[in-house]
């Protein structure tokens, strides 16, 4: 059966879609969508076909808009998307994901919200909040949001939340009560005798493993990292990376030893790619090792970052990976990062990518 | 509203919406005559139209959001503003974006 891929891009300024065939060379893009409010993330439940967009507009607020119809048309909601009155308001919706029966959706400031009705309405996951760390949370350069949402594939009990910078914390009973799970990630931007703290650490973005829900990598503002224990104890994978800075992490759909990452040259010195030349890094064993991924991409006077959300696979084989800069542009590989081709250029900041495949 | 509080009696009043909010609703247009006594009135009689608009023109604190500005026969008003007979009540996005 044909099928068609749909790369979904949240933007600075809408949602946007970039639509291809299995061959993954011929591009057409449509958008911008939800009014080009400032989108943070663009995800489709693959169950169902549904996109979801989630983002705030400085007028009017958080919302998560919802299409049915690939993107063709769409609606919004945020009912139930806010902190009890009195409190800081919920700001902007930072991640969504779908997972453990439900839809989640992560915002700033940092707080979980759950759908039990595809996106209609929300409830305040407030045991989060209860969590005795909450008082020293503090926020990172993007504010204090909870960008990184990892539900078990199998267990609809646990999911694991990435928050900057307040770290990496799991549930075990459905968000009624939060473990920190940061032991072995440093925190450089404290004195020297307190850089592994319990929680604090800046947490850029986090994924689990295909297949492997014990199996965590987390990107940090302070190093690369791998968990074999579901969080619980964390190793340094960053030996062979031109950094130990940058934001996203994607794994490969099928490959639990294999990652993708995008570093930049440092937070204090100008996070853009190393040395101006644009690379995806891969690892096939875990971490042990790492290759840069260049041909295709531009060698020269590149001052371009990616965003956290900024980079994604998709489901076919040979995997394509995608990735979005803060420039505007999308890069596309169909050969696992072999080479790449920009398919898009112009756009808002992208802040996501996510991909849908169907039937085409 | 307290036991023995007294309701403040409902003036037909013309409410004017952004442009930009009306995007958000289908269907929804830029003018509409309302019931109400108070600004909060205003609001909750929108919502009821056209669920969801509340959200879109208030914050959970609850107030009216920091860069939406709502003006009764061109003055500044809150949540708690009275409303007279025949006044205009226009909802106006403030200067913001990037």
């Amino acid at each position: 059966m044909a099928q068609k891929i749909l790369v979904l891009l949240g933007t600075r300024k809408g949602t946007f879609i970039a639509e291809t065939d299995t061959n993954r060379q011929s591009w057409t893009l449509r958008g911008p969508f939800c009014e080009a409010w400032p989108i943070n993330h663009v995800i489709a439940d693959p169950a169902t076909g549904t996109i979801y967009a989630g983002g705030g507009n400085a007028w009017f607020g958080p919302a998560v808009w919802k299409s049915t119809d690939l993107g063709a048309s769409w609606t919004h909601s945020s009912e139930g998307l806010a902190y009890p009155e009195g409190t800081e308001p919920v700001k902007s919706v930072w991640s969504i994901a779908s997972g453990n029966g439900a839809l989640y959706a992560g915002v700033e400031p940092a707080g979980l919200f759950r759908s039990d009705d595809g996106g209609q309405s929300w409830r305040h996951v407030a045991g989060l909040q209860e969590h005795p760390s909450r008082p020293h949370w503090q926020p990172g350069g993007g504010g204090l949001i909870l960008h990184s949402l990892v539900p078990h594939p199998s267990d609809d009990k646990q999911l694991w939340v990435g928050i900057s910078s307040a770290g990496v914390f799991h549930t075990a009973d459905g968000g009624a009560t939060w473990e920190a799970r940061n032991r072995g990630t440093r925190a450089d931007y404290m004195p020297e005798d307190q850089r592994y703290p319990e929680y604090g650490q800046c947490v850029h973005s986090l994924v689990m493993a295909p297949g492997m829900p014990d199996r965590l990598y987390q990107q940090n503002h302070c190093g690369m990292y791998r968990s074999d224990d579901g969080g619980q104890h964390w190793d340094s994978i960053e030996a062979g990376l031109p950094s130990t800075f940058g934001f996203p992490a994607v794994t490969h759909p099928r490959d639990p030893a294999t990652l993708y990452l995008l570093p930049l040259n440092g937070d204090t010195a100008g996070r853009y790619v190393p040395d101006a030349r644009a690379a995806v890094w891969r690892t096939r064993d875990a971490g042990a090792s790492w290759q840069a991924l260049r041909d295709g991409l531009p060698q020269d006077n590149v001052f371009f970052g990616v965003l956290r959300q900024a980079m994604a696979t998709d489901k076919l084989a040979p995997a394509g990976i995608y990735f979005g800069t803060n420039t505007g542009e999308l890069y596309a590989s169909a050969d696992e990062g072999e080479s790449w081709n920009c398919v898009a250029q112009h756009l808002p900041t992208i802040s996501s990518v996510e991909t849908l495949v169907v039937a085409g | 509203m307290p036991e023995n509080a007294v309701p403040l009696a409902a003036s037909s009043v013309l409410v004017v919406l952004p442009a930009a909010l009306v995007a958000l609703f289908p269907g929804c247009p830029r003018q509409a005559t309302l019931s109400a006594a108070t600004v909060s009135e205003v609001i909750a009689a929108l919502n009821t139209r056209w669920p969801g608009m509340r959200d879109r023109i208030c914050d959970s604190r609850p107030a009216i959001r920091r860069h939406i500005h709502i003006f009764v026969d061109g003055e500044r008003a809150t949540l708690q503003t009275r409303l007279a007979q025949g006044a205009e009540v226009l909802v106006m996005t403030a200067i913001s974006g990037g």
